[in-house]
């Protein structure tokens, strides 16, 4: 692994990111108008905002930077620039972790805008501190990168990769506990929703945003995602094939 | 002193989909020289340059390149390979797409502008810096690929239809590139499949259904043929090669 490949791996990826202004507007601007669509939406019960707008500052990077990452690692392999890159004294940690660090760049950029306008804006009220939701978007950020990269080597197309959103992501949305309790599911689902990252997502979000520290269950949660990041990196660098049939 | 092949092919076999498309094929390549890869589309001409490069999994035989083993990892920056559909980032510029591989391949940056102006990008300012690749004219893209497999200043470049698709100027422009680049002392293997493109090359290689059927200079073959030109040559072998066939099949009933 060279740093040298990894920083300009890095560089290349938001590059590409710089050149497509409207993607970079899209990021920032999407996830506001969301959060003050639910904050009207639920204008008249009162403490849900603020019970649901802190986790989904939190876990828009991570659906965003999935979807992002399978389309952009799935034009790598149907243009033929991975198949260059494989040819080239390029190890796979680099290309996967230049990614990593170019995304988890604009996840901060993100979580940074998004929270801005969250918590001033629209007057989100949450009891931890606000850097810690910016930190675990971060690493939300990371783990949707990852899973991205991951299935991206299922999907030969475009319109495939695309379904996996709600195909990957949906599900674990609804499972991770931020519409209903977890517990107040039906016993199968709420045992699935154990096996889901996002449920550990979700639950060290909701721990910042209803009790103010992280805490030791909230690290587990975190370490947690961490886990399920590294998994699913090493899941994916399995995909990347230098020779292929 | 004899000279080492660049390419030895040894008894090759790659089988794709179930289906064998290069059955036991072996070749030598000559250091310093243009190697025409020629035969019809479907022949086998890109998984011969894929299992050359070492991206191709194969199901039996030896490919060596420059005395080591086909996609071995001292082979990374020393092969030059350029895939038939231009592999550059659409959404970059050319420089962008050039520095970033400089960097990939330990180049020095001043190779960026030197590849540049072996593949004559330099004139058009615009095209080089500001232009994104996939608004670029499909000749310029093709230029921008073959520049970035020349930023390591490969002994071995690898071309997979570098002129298909392109006019008949910018092709006689391509083709004056890679002799310049022979002329240097880098070993060329270009496919493609079309025949006038075979005068160009000092060597042919004549590829139909995965088998070999020439492997000889375009003189050579001229004179073996009788034919007045490559493209009546290669007829000649093709229509050959399906008798021969035929009275195989009839032999063995």
């Amino acid at each position: 692994m060279s740093p040298r490949i990894t920083v300009a791996t890095g560089v290349r990826v938001l590059l590409q990111l710089r050149h497509d202004p409207r993607t970079l507007g899209l990021l920032i601007v999407v996830p506001c108008v969301l959060l003050a669509v639910i904050k009207g939406a639920f204008t008249g019960q009162a403490g849900t905002f603020d019970r649901i707008g802190g986790p989904l500052v939190g876990l828009f990077p991570l659906i965003i930077m999935f979807l992002i990452t399978s389309i952009t690692m799935l034009r790598e392999r149907t243009t033929g620039t991975l198949e260059r890159l494989m040819t080239m004294p390029l190890s796979k940690l680099d290309l996967l972790a230049g990614y990593g660090v170019a995304f988890a760049l604009v996840a901060v950029v993100q979580a940074c805008a998004v929270s801005a306008f969250a918590f001033l804006v629209l007057g989100l009220d949450v009891a931890g501190s606000p850097a810690l939701v910016i930190v675990l978007a971060t690493a939300n950020a990371l783990l949707g990168m990852a899973l991205g990269l991951f299935v991206s080597a299922f999907a030969t197309t475009e319109f495939q990769a695309v379904q996996f959103m709600p195909a990957f992501i949906l599900p674990q949305l609804l499972l991770c506990g931020l519409f209903v309790a977890r517990n107040e599911m039906v016993g199968l689902l709420e045992a699935i929703s154990w096996g889901l990252p996002m449920t550990y997502a979700y639950d060290a979000l909701s721990r910042v945003t209803e009790s103010g520290p992280l805490g030791g269950d909230g690290l587990a949660d975190l370490g947690v995602t961490v886990g399920s990041m590294l998994l699913a990196l090493g899941l994916g660098a399995l995909t990347l094939r230098r020779r292929t049939a | 002193m004899a000279r080492e092949p660049v390419i030895s092919v040894a008894r090759l076999e790659v089988i794709r989909g179930g289906r064998q498309v290069l059955p036991e094929i072996s070749l030598e390549i000559e250091p310093g020289s243009i190697t025409g890869l020629l035969g019809p589309s479907g022949a086998g001409k890109t998984t011969l340059i894929r299992a050359i490069v070492g991206v191709q999994i194969v199901a039996s035989g030896e490919v060596g390149v420059l005395g080591e083993p086909a996609g071995s990892p001292a082979l990374r920056d020393r092969v030059g390979y350029v895939t038939q559909a231009p592999s550059v980032y659409g959404d970059l510029t050319a420089r962008e797409n050039l520095e970033y591989f400089a960097k990939v391949l330990d180049a020095p940056p001043e190779r960026v502008d030197a590849v540049i102006e072996t593949v004559n990008l330099e004139r058009v300012d615009q095209v080089v810096n500001t232009q994104l690749v996939s608004s670029l004219s499909g000749g310029q893209r093709s230029r921008v690929s073959l520049a970035t497999a020349l930023l390591s200043e490969p002994e071995l470049l690898i071309l997979d239809e570098p002129t298909t698709g392109l006019d008949p100027v910018l092709r006689d422009d391509l083709w004056k590139t890679f002799r310049g680049l022979a002329t240097r002392g880098v070993t060329l293997l270009v496919s493609s499949h079309v025949m006038d493109e075979a005068a160009h090359c000092d060597s042919l290689l004549l590829l139909r259904d995965g088998r070999l059927l020439a492997d000889e200079t375009p003189e050579g073959l001229l004179r073996r043929t009788g034919a007045s030109d490559l493209d009546d040559a290669f007829l000649r072998l093709v229509e050959h090669d399906g008798e021969s066939e035929r009275a195989a099949q009839g032999g063995a009933q």
